[in-house]
């Protein structure tokens, strides 16, 4: 039997980021708020003595247990899709109090203006004729410039690191509110070698912080000591802005806020076209449980947003074939085995104390970015920013050795000790852009532990997303060489390279899309339902693309928008934020 | 605490190059005060303050030192573990940088893995139909244990077929033959194609190579030592500004973890 539980003002899915700025900005403002999270209790105590490379990183214990729940992938309508089996495959998604926040690396972008409005300033400058046939460009139904002070809440949340980008001038209301990182020889040798060629590299920000730090909500976040155990692994010093050292935090000492972990969302209830609430399993006795709300936050990331809606049938299911619908449309990632390949130049003189770092350290360029490039000269829409960054090689998983090296037995294991500190990598990050046929539904065949249908990802690749990597590819080749790099290997990137079960990416977008029409995106700008008044999607789910660098700023900034808007809803009594009326223009 | 000196690097030292140029030479670095001391005062016992010399007292006897956990948890048939200990001795064989797979104790960290939840999948989504295919281990019906010995027993039968002797017995080049076929998917293996395979039995090596050793493999810390990586050191906030290589002695999570 399912158990009714007392009504709360506000129930979030979701202690993530998204799910964790929305608790601490509703119970600060006294609403009760009861937080939902499938993963276990985890706190600062549990990441003390973590530095355990198998187990977190080979073994990932941090993410996501597929042994619940995973995916199911196929490329074309017409094919059978296969679950995502293990998360050696490729693992995505965290689990646990604080989700994927407590186990990033804390690079931190804002996205460009013309990311938001990337339709309208396509047409612009270079006319409808120049977005290919199946791609579908989307404008978000809100400009950088009224984000702006939502990215700098975020910032200023985390006590973010960094110094301005010389490409960007006037785009910031402030500054970042701590200074840049430490500068490391990597760092030095990939900013010269930029500025050489005259282009414009700054420091990544981060969210591994450059001095200890109080924020706006009176929460300290120490300041990183550069211990390399980042990236997959929570801090063991508290350094790293995550949602457990700010947000959460946050929520937790207004009294306000409840916390269930282990509780896993499987509905969102609704009645009359009101969310009424979540249903949820408490996976450690079995339970079912609705626990009502006045307002219901969906904030599971991209995959359990767009699964929660397409299972409690809200919104209209989008259809490829037609293009109509919404609900799981414009899927958009930054893939592992394309967005993140990497460019690597290995160096016989020189060695760098590659051993050392955080998930953060680095130096970046936007001089091949969106509103740089000349498009009418060039094989592909969008751009892409360059970086170096410096996390700290762990052995097991850095064993890189120069094209032609073989990748095991004797020659293998001598290279791959040699170059084992004297190696620089340049990374490309490029805009990702929705297809028609690139999308999210039910799975048919495979369900999860409590029978319901998995989320199938269908989707491909196109020439369009294999050329700008290309493109990027070239481009960090003569970064490298400009650093006098002995050997340098570029990744292959074939016309059969294709979206496959290594191509799975933290960085995935859309499903439950940010929009002005309600015809052609599942929320407004405030992250709340069309359909739905009293539901907000809040997360990478509503991105309409990938932006050409790491997206959980954005998250973060439309999260505090999102969050504003729900005070409003709470406030004013309810109803559409956006009147669909003025806005349905498009 | 500021006596903690696991953050210091030697002050002095060469490194060498293996198997490259002959010696880089690095200037030492004074290390100052540490970097959030009472930050990491918090978070360390005393047992990170004995580790100053990890390289001699990991060193230091182990010849003599008896090891118990020289046994088999899961492979049950001797021979499948003796081909496993000649795979993995060929992917990552002992050279002039140091040890190989067989002295790092990579045998017996891989037994002990399949041995535990890795080897049978547990934390895998395992619900059929297994169509599609068999790209990765994931893929197969069977589970990492049986992959192991579907995939050791495969590499002997084909070492009978060709050379008409048992892999173990087989010379070095006959077995980097079929090892090197298993790995361009040549050979028929059941239930999981022979690239998949040697994909596992090269990921689960480098594993057993570079581990914390309290998994079994790493012994000694020889694999780090090799790579020149220092691993859990509490700070590196001193040096991380440095043009030069900073050589540090190896901190494993014996001496870093609380007791
Ligand atoms: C290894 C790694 C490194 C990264 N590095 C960076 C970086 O450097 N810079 C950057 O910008 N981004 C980075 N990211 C991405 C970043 O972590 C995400 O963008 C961000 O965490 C998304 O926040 P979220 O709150 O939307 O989702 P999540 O952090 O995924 O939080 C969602 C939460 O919801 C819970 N949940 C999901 N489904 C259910 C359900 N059905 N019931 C109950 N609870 C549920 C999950 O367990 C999770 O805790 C990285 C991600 C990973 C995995
Ligand atoms: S590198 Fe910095 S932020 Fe990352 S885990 Fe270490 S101390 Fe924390």
């Amino acid at each position: 039997m399912v158990k009714t539980l007392e009504k709360v003002d506000v129930v979030v899915v979701g202690s993530g980021w998204a799910g964790g700025i929305a608790a601490a900005e509703l119970t600060k403002k006294g609403y009760k708020v009861v937080g939902l999270e499938r993963g276990k209790a985890q706190k600062r105590d549990d990441f003390v003595g973590s530095k355990d490379e198998l187990r977190y990183d080979v073994r990932k214990l941090m993410f996501q247990e597929l042994n619940k729940e995973t995916l199911t992938i196929r490329n074309t309508l017409d094919e059978t899709a296969t679950p995502n089996r293990s998360n050696d495959t490729n693992a995505i998604n965290g689990t646990a109090t604080g989700g994927s926040g407590v186990h990033w690396n804390g690079m931190v972008y804002r996205w460009l203006p013309t990311d938001f409005e990337i339709r309208t300033k396509t047409v612009e400058k270079y006319g409808e004729e120049i977005i290919p046939k199946d791609m579908q460009l989307q404008d978000w139904g809100i400009k950088y410039d009224e984000l702006e002070k939502y990215y700098d809440q975020f910032e200023k949340t985390g006590g973010i690191s960094g110094e301005p980008d010389p490409l960007r001038p006037g785009q910031r209301s402030d500054d970042y509110p701590t200074p840049p990182m430490k500068e490391t020889d990597i760092i030095r040798t990939f900013t010269k070698a930029a500025k050489d060629l005259g282009y414009h590299p700054y420091r990544i920000a981060s969210a591994n912080i450059s001095e200890t730090y109080t924020n706006p909500d009176g929460e300290t976040i120490n300041a990183c000591v550069y211990c390399a155990f980042c990236e997959s692994f929570g801090c063991d010093f508290g350094a790293k802005a995550d949602p457990i050292a700010t947000v959460l935090a946050t929520a937790n000492k207004t009294g306000n806020y409840e916390l269930r972990n282990n509780s896993y969302a499987v509905r969102i209830v609704h009645e009359n076209g009101k969310a009424v609430g979540i249903k949820y399993v408490d996976t450690e006795t079995g339970d079912e449980f609705i626990q009502p709300a006045d307002l219901v936050v969906v904030a599971g990331f991209t995959f359990t947003n767009t699964r929660l809606m397409l299972l409690s049938e809200i919104g209209k299911p989008y259809n490829p074939k037609n293009g109509t619908g919404v609900i799981g449309s414009h899927l958009t990632a930054h893939q592992r085995n394309l967005t993140h390949t990497r460019v690597r130049g290995f160096f016989d003189e020189k060695k760098f104390n590659r051993y050392a770092g955080t998930g953060a350290l680095g130096v970046t360029m936007d001089d091949f970015n969106v509103e740089q490039l000349d498009h009418t000269k060039l094989d592909f829409l969008h751009g892409f920013c360059l970086r170096t960054s410096q996390r700290g090689d762990r052995p097991i998983t850095n064993n890189h050795v120069p094209a032609g090296v073989p990748s095991w037995g004797k020659e293998f294991k001598d290279k791959s000790i040699f170059y084992a500190n004297r190696r620089i990598d340049v990374q490309q990050q490029n805009g990702a852009l929705a297809w028609r046929e690139n999308y999210m539904d039910l799975d048919l065949t495979y369900t999860d532990m409590f029978g319901d249908p998995l989320l199938r990802v269908t989707s491909k690749f196109h020439d369009q997303d294999r050329n700008i990597v290309r493109y990027a590819h070239q481009r960090g080749k003569e970064l490298l060489e400009q650093m006098g790099a002995d050997y340098i290997t570029v990744p292959e990137i074939t016309d059969e390279t294709e979206f496959d079960k290594t191509s799975l990416s933290d960085h995935t977008g859309g499903g439950v899309i940010m929009g002005d029409n309600p015809e052609t995106s599942a929320v407004n700008n405030y992250s709340q339902v069309w359909d739905m008044d009293n539901l907000f999607v809040v997360g990478a789910s509503s991105f309409p693309l990938m932006g050409s660098s790491n997206p959980t700023a954005t998250v973060g900034a439309l999260a505090y928008r999102a969050a504003e808007g729900m005070i409003k809803f709470l406030e004013d009594g309810g109803g559409q934020l956006v009147k669909k009326e003025e806005s349905a223009k498009a | 605490m500021a006596d903690n000196n696991t953050n210091n690097p030697k002050n002095t030292n060469e490194v060498s190059d293996p198997g490259r140029r002959s010696f880089v030479k690095n200037t030492g670095i004074a290390v100052g005060g540490v970097a959030g001391g009472a930050l990491l005062g918090g978070l360390f016992t005393s047992r990170s303050k004995n580790n100053n010399n990890a390289n001699s007292t990991a060193d230091k006897g182990t010849a003599k030192e008896k090891r118990y956990e020289e046994a088999r948890m899961y492979f049950t048939r001797m021979a499948d573990f003796a081909i496993l200990e000649q795979a993995v001795e060929r992917i990552f064989p002992e050279d002039d940088n140091g040890p190989g797979a067989i002295e790092l104790g990579v045998p017996y960290y891989i037994d002990k893995q399949l041995a535990g939840p890795y080897g049978s999948n547990v934390g895998d989504y395992r619900q059929g139909p297994f169509k599609g295919p068999k790209t990765s281990a994931a893929d197969s019906s069977l589970d990492r244990g049986q992959i192991f010995i579907n995939g050791l027993r495969a590499m002997d039968m084909e070492s009978q077929k060709r050379f008409d002797t048992n892999f173990i017995k087989a010379t070095e080049d006959q077995q980097l033959e079929i090892m090197t076929d298993f790995a361009d998917d040549k050979v028929e293996v059941k239930g999981i194609t022979s690239k998949a395979f040697f994909a596992l039995l090269r990921s689960t090596t480098l594993e057993g190579a570079y581990c914390d050793p309290l998994y079994g493999g790493n012994r000694d810390m020889k694999g780090w030592k090799m790579k020149e990586y220092p691993v859990a050191i509490a700070s590196y906030a001193n040096m991380i500004e440095e043009d030069k290589f900073i050589k540090m002695d190896q901190v494993s999570l014996t001496d870093y973890q609380p007791k």
